[in-house]
């Protein structure tokens, strides 16, 4: 159930394969860096968004996936806005984040089960609870200092009835059947 | 440059809705799942403020999480597929009010699936097998409004103004817009100067800090995943603030970051960052009269006595 749609995807499928509509995605990038000059996670990233379009172009799938760049992007669009090719870098990035969760990367764990953990939230409450994907996450990042880097902001948000702990998980999940169906048709395709 | 933000702005300015129709104004609602847990104070004062405007709003019925930014992480179908679920049920209210969203990544989510639904017909055609469970179908014409966009353009500061009872006179204000109501749909402001809420900030009676700020990011989620690079993004922001008695949000994700991690951002910078952080239809309704209550002050994680003084003093002397 922590499985979310399309991470069955992963098996069977060659990264190249799943790495080519990323690279179609990129395909016109001309490497001008004008994305990299625009991206506020630049400084934090071990690659450029710049040179991991060229890893994209050169399917040097090893140094894009242990690179941790498109983990650090943080959905900004301020690339997609000035690529002067009219390319969707943001999206780019975002398909190689979906990649690595379909692939479950352990190098890549710690964002992709933070997004395992908030979908199944989703799948089960519909609407997502934020309390049952934090406690859920840290329980299995088994990082037992994690927690405590949230514990004051945890405070806050529970004396302000703001966040409430979880009901326990019981019976079908409401949006059981939205997730089933789009893995099924992922599968299709 | 100029060019693709002009051709961005045509191209996605869908409609244009007149201030001065006879017909009361009236929009669908989308809360979106920060609005009913971190965000509280957010849906309080949309909802205060917008009856004090007389504008009716009406919850989609039956709404599921638009998909956040973990689903498009995962899968570009489950996102859709998600956003797309609410647009359908908003279609299915047979209303032709347009849908008002406070939060900015429900917004860019839903806006997103309303594009991809009108635009790819193959990825409609997916969505809807998925959708038909629960005999639902989508076509993406229901228009996505950012609350920002509702306020600016079709409300006005000029009617803002006119509802002011406690003018916000000597405080300094500065608006932050943050990254997803403007990029990639940059369907009502400059995506990279917005000035959509200066007007609406003075139309209260404060002044606007002049700032760079207003559009650039706060790290989003990296909060949780990536903190250090997190707290550069927020701080950054905290930092070119601390001249304004207050940040005026749009966006969840970004006050959270602001006001929940502002004290650990001061320790890490080793540096004062005490700052108010209140969502802009707060502001305003404070402005108009509306009291601290009324627009959920009190759940605020971030208001510093200096603020909360000067707005008994302003009280005090309407
Ligand atoms: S801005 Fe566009 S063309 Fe330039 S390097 Fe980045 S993706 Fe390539
Ligand atoms: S969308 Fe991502 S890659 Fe592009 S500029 Fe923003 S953070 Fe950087």
């Amino acid at each position: 159930m922590l499985h979310s749609a399309t991470e069955r995807k992963g098996e069977g499928v060659s990264l190249e394969a799943h790495t080519a509509s990323v690279r179609q995605m990129m395909r016109a990038c001309i490497q001008c860096g004008t994305c990299s000059a625009s991206c506020p996670n630049a400084g934090a990233m071990d690659m450029t968004p710049r040179r991991i379009w060229r890893c994209v172009q050169m399917d040097s799938f090893e140094e894009i996936f242990t690179s941790q760049t498109f983990t650090l992007c943080s959905s900004c669009y301020y690339c997609s806005l000035r690529c002067p090719r009219g390319l969707q870098p943001a999206d780019a990035m975002a398909a190689l984040k979906c990649i690595a969760a379909a692939r479950q990367m352990p190098q890549h764990r710690s964002s992709t089960l933070f997004y395992r953990y908030f979908l199944r939230s989703v799948r089960r409450n519909g609407r997502v609870h934020e309390m049952e994907v934090m406690t859920g996450y840290f329980a299995h990042m088994k990082n037992p200092l994690l927690p405590l880097r949230y514990a004051s902001l945890g405070w806050k948000l529970t004396s302000k009835g703001k966040i409430s702990l979880p009901r326990p998980a019981r019976g079908k999940g409401k949006l059981d059947a939205l997730f089933a169906k789009v893995a099924q048709v992922e599968e299709e395709n | 440059m100029a060019d693709k933000i002009d051709r961005n702005l045509s191209h996605s300015t869908v409609h244009v809705t007149l201030s001065t129709a006879a017909k009361p104004m009236r929009y669908l609602y989308y809360p979106g799942c920060s609005l009913e847990g971190t965000a509280v104070e957010y849906d309080l004062a949309t909802r205060a403020l917008m009856q004090a405007l007389d504008i009716d709003v009406i919850d989609v019925a039956g709404w599921t999480c638009c998909g956040a930014t973990a689903a498009s992480g995962v899968s570009r179908l489950l996102a859709l597929s998600l956003a797309a679920r609410n647009l359908a049920l908003a279609e299915a209210m047979h209303s032709d009010c347009d849908l008002l969203v406070p939060c900015s990544a429900c917004y860019l989510n839903l806006q997103r699936a309303a594009h991809a639904m009108r635009e790819e017909p193959q990825t409609r055609a997916a969505v809807n097998r998925i959708l038909a469970d629960e005999h639902l179908s989508v076509t993406g014409t229901v228009r996505v409004r950012h609350i920002l966009d509702v306020l600016a353009r079709d409300v006005g500061a000029d009617t803002i103004a006119s509802h002011v009872r406690r003018p916000l006179n000597g405080q300094t204000i500065a608006p932050y817009y943050g990254c997803q109501c403007l990029r990639p749909y940059a369907v009502f402001d400059d995506p990279q100067a917005p000035a959509s809420m200066s007007p609406l900030i003075r139309a209260v009676g404060a002044e606007v800090l002049p700032w760079t700020m207003g559009p650039r990011c706060c790290g989003g989620a990296h909060m949780t995943t990536h903190m250090h690079a997190g707290m550069d993004l927020t701080g950054a922001i905290l930092a070119a603030a601390k001249d304004a008695d207050a940040i005026a949000t749009v966006c969840p994700m970004c006050q959270i970051n602001l006001d929940g991690f502002q004290k650990k951002i001061a320790r890490h910078r080793g540096a004062v960052l005490e700052t108010t952080v209140v969502y802009l239809p707060q502001l305003l309704g404070l402005a108009m009269g509306l009291g601290p209550h009324a627009v959920g002050l009190q759940r605020n994680l971030s208001v510093t006595a200096s603020f909360k003084n000067a707005l008994r003093s302003l009280e005090a002397s309407v």
